[in-house]
């Protein structure tokens, strides 16, 4: 159930995303039948599976929606903005609500009946409980002492079907084996009707019956099992007590022998369904309130139990069908190989060669295919804007469009998961900060509705996620100003423009004159630079002043491999991300310096780089101590260069990343391990981190530091 | 045990349908849209179908129309699956030739017992 649960939420999710984008497309004043139809089906399905777990809340608030939907449907409403705003705001409730049972969390039941009461308000239908799943009230179906209705003793139920009934799939039989379930049943056929063998159409229903059910059973629970053929059928119940009950019984004694005697074999059949051959079936009348009294604790300790779940990532078929196909090539060169290792002499050696080359051919292929799985198209992320920007510009009272590209473009789960955030930040920061209000933008001579482009495309092993506005840009000026006030930078300074953009990223600035309640409070830039570091990529900015600002982001294209340089130190072997080395070079002891003794830089062109020596750092015995005799390889980091002195390079690779974390803990400098072709482990370096330490263990803060230092 | 086709757009509800059938033995197929589920019909030989109203291709109430239509289904006990509980969609339901119907949602032992109310 468990499985089914996580697959009711994944649904369920993309049920609310469906309805959401659904919502944003219908326009106001018109009714899609096409588009509303859509949104009520997607609240429906939810509202069913809620059913299935017994999510009462969900249920109800489901249900107040889809009735919404349905007015809407019938033409009772047109459509509004306010209707629109509305519905938006039930999908974010029932979001919250599915959220808060899918992690176990409380939910605010205030906002919910808030919602749900504004709902209801536009309703014309009078909102009644959501029927049937609102249990029955125990004491109707199982509290009969309290009922205020005499239960008989017996019924005598008179059931004559209309010829039609057989061609509805009901069958009498069916029906009387239910009511043999609540007590004694004492069948008897009337025949009277049956035509003659000619005549008989055998699509009709000629026979009728006559019923005595012994037992305190109340009509609720018959006209139950008779619910389907109502409209098929005469129906007739007759509440018996002791005396008209034995009178009854005689009568229908006497008519089943007689119809006996009439016909000798057909109804016999009929007539004996001894109740012990019968399966009795689980009283109909649902099981009720005990039951869920019972069960709501337990159902808890489901939920918390669950908290953890594994994630889980839904998969294209046609990824999984590639993947298929692989691994039977797989098997087809495994057997080609296993020919060639049968009787192998030197004359197979080509044979072996093609088959190994073949292997490697296959094992490439599954590896992409494998790591193809877990890329998602980034519209996972992108979808959610058109709403975020219809809401935002709502509020700020400023009109943009908003246009997607390139939404097929696939990422890493992991990567697009931990981008959510940041492209939310600056997808924020375009509508406040960047884009204008209408009557600026007229007097720029700009239309009035600003234009906010998500763009995600490939560009050489990288994924690019472009924000761009035609909004104001940055000010630079402001920029200037602010990290001079801030005491970030000196007046007579006279930074770059780079230089200025990189105050953006800096904690706690922000040039907005107004902190709203969206964005300007500039917590979020930096962190916004730091999760994309953290995900190995890089940000940058564009913009000109009037005309509007870019932000590009780059992002490696998963997060499992990465192409790694293998280089020595000692009998060491370390991994670089080939990404994170700008050169190598051999040592030339003229362009080498010592700083107070301490720190050594390496003069690459015009610029000083430190050197931190690697076998110091990881306390080995290298093969060399004189740096000339080594490898010196720049790396950079946040921005910053490090030469790392190491004894060889070795290979280029492509790196399985293992974490170090999970297998063991975080080591400052190292940022994973992989293990190499020859079963070996090695670990992968964090440049960032290297860097980071190398300063902080130097007590030299700033680059720039190092290089006036250097030149002095 | 019995061959049953069900027919819902949500792969939750199939899923539930299912687990709560195969409980019973019975044997189960599944359809995500009307229209699946009518093809399927037409080339298998169900005992039951139980089947969703709302669904993208063809709904459900035409699906029992369809059904209705070939000679195999004409006696065949189908259910559909309702979300709306009002005397007017019951009333739909049983004119397009359902055998009866659920509202959802229900508890497998409710569906249990209606699946034995339509086979025996």
């Amino acid at each position: 159930m468990t499985e089914v649960r996580q697959l009711f939420f994944e649904e369920s999710f993309e049920n609310l995303d469906m309805m959401e984008s659904s919502l944003l497309d219908l326009e106001i004043g018109a009714v899609d039948k096409e588009l509303i139809n859509t949104i009520f089906r997607a609240a429906h399905s939810i509202k069913g599976g809620a059913g299935i777990f017994k999510f009462e809340h969900v249920i109800n608030f489901a249900h107040t929606v889809e009735t919404l939907l349905d007015e809407l449907r019938n033409d009772q409403h047109i459509v509004t903005q306010h209707l629109i705003d509305l519905l938006l705001r039930g999908v974010d409730t029932l979001r919250a609500l599915l959220k808060a049972l899918q992690t176990g969390q409380e939910y605010n039941p205030e906002a919910v009946l808030v919602c749900q009461q504004e709902f209801t308000a536009l309703l014309i239908t009078p909102m009644s409980p959501p029927p049937e799943h609102a249990h029955p009230h125990p004491e109707n179906t199982h509290a009969p002492v309290t009922a205020p209705e005499v239960i008989p003793v017996g019924w005598h139920i008179r059931f004559k079907p209309y010829p039609r009934l057989l061609q509805t799939g009901n069958d009498p039989i069916n029906l009387f084996r239910a009511l043999d379930a609540l007590g004694e049943l004492q069948i008897c056929a009337d025949s009277s009707q049956l035509p003659t063998f000619a005549d008989l159409d055998f699509q009709n229903c000629y026979l009728s019956w006559d019923l005595l059910l012994t037992g305190a059973v109340e009509q609720t629970a018959i006209t139950e099992i008779f619910e389907w053929v109502e409209g098929d059928c005469d129906l007739e119940m007759i509440p018996l007590d002791k005396e008209s009950l034995a009178e009854t019984r005689i009568v229908m004694d006497k008519a089943l022998e007689a119809s006996l005697a009439k016909l000798a074999k057909v109804p016999e059949k009929i007539i004996s369904p001894a109740p012990s051959e019968t399966p009795v079936n689980p009283k109909l009348s649902s099981i009720p309130i005990v039951n869920e009294v019972l069960e709501k604790p337990a159902h808890n300790e489901h939920l918390s139990s669950h908290i953890n779940e594994a994630s889980s990532i839904r998969v294209g078929i046609d990824k999984i069908d590639a993947l298929i196909n692989i691994v039977g090539e797989l098997v087809i060169t495994q057997s080609m190989l296993d020919q060639v290792g049968e009787d192998f002499n030197l004359a197979r050696l080509e044979q072996l060669r093609s088959g190994l080359a073949q292997l490697e051919r296959n094992t490439r292929e599954l590896q992409e295919s494998v790591m193809r799985i877990r890329m998602l198209p980034i519209s996972y992320s992108f979808n959610r804007f058109p709403r975020l920007v219809h809401d935002l510009s709502t509020q700020l009272g400023k009109k943009v469009e908003i246009k997607l590209s390139g939404e097929q473009t696939e990422l890493d789960k992991t990567v697009l998961e931990k981008m959510s955030d940041p492209l939310v930040h600056l997808v924020r920061n375009a509508l406040d900060h960047g884009i204008e209000m209408p009557e600026q933008r007229r007097a720029a001579g700009k239309p009035e509705t600003g234009i906010l482009k998500l763009h995600a495309f490939h560009q050489g092993g990288n994924i690019m996620i472009q924000i761009s506005d035609d909004g104001a840009g940055f000010n630079l000026e402001r920029i200037q100003q602010k990290a001079i006030d801030k005491g970030l930078l000196h007046p007579d300074e006279n930074p770059t423009v780079e230089q200025l953009y990189e105050f953006i990223f800096h904690p706690g600035f922000s040039t907005a004159q107004q902190v709203s309640d969206l964005s300007g409070r500039g917590v979020g830039m930096d962190v916004v630079r730091r999760n994309i570091r953290d995900l190995g990529g890089t940000i940058e900015i564009k913009s000109e002043i009037g005309k509007g600002s870019r932000f590009s982001i780059r992002l490696p294209l998963t997060l499992a491999i990465l192409d790694g340089q293998l280089v020595r130190v000692g009998n060491r072997i370390y991994i670089l991300s080939l990404l994170s080395i700008i050169e190598s070079l051999r040592i030339q002891p003229n362009l080498l310096s010592v700083l107070a003794g301490k720190a050594e830089v390496y003069r690459v062109r015009d610029e000083y780089i430190p050197i931190l020596r690697l076998y110091a750092l990881f306390n080995i015995i290298p093969s060399t101590t004189q740096l000339e005799q080594g490898i010196l390889v720049i790396v950079e980091g946040e921005g910053q260069k490090i030469g790392l002195f190491v004894d060889e390079l070795l290979s280029q690779q492509q790196i399985v990343i293992k974490s170090l974390e999970t297998n063991y803990k975080q080591i400052h400098g190292i940022s994973g391990a992989t293990i190499l072709g020859d079963g070996s482990v090695a670990l992968i370096l964090d440049v960032a981190g290297l860097i980071r330490q190398f300063y902080s263990s130097n007590r030299v803060h700033t680059f720039s530091e190092l290089s006036v230092g250097a030149m002095t | 045990m019995a061959y049953i086709l069900i027919s819902d757009d949500s792969v939750a509800m199939r899923q539930m349908l299912k687990a709560a059938l195969l409980v019973e033995d019975h044997q189960v197929v599944e359809a995500d849209d009307g229209l699946v589920a009518l093809s399927l019909a037409k080339t298998h030989l169900f005992d039951l179908v139980i089947t969703d109203v709302n669904m993208p291709m063809l709904d459900g109430l035409s699906l029992v129309r369809e059904l209705r239509s070939l000679t195999d289904y004409q006696f065949k006990p189908i259910l559909v699956l309702t979300t709306e509980s009002d005397p007017d969609k019951k009333k739909l339901a049983k004119a397009a030739g359902a055998t009866g119907w659920l509202v959802k949602p229900f508890d497998p032992d409710k569906l249990l017992a209606a699946v034995k109310k339509v086979l025996g």
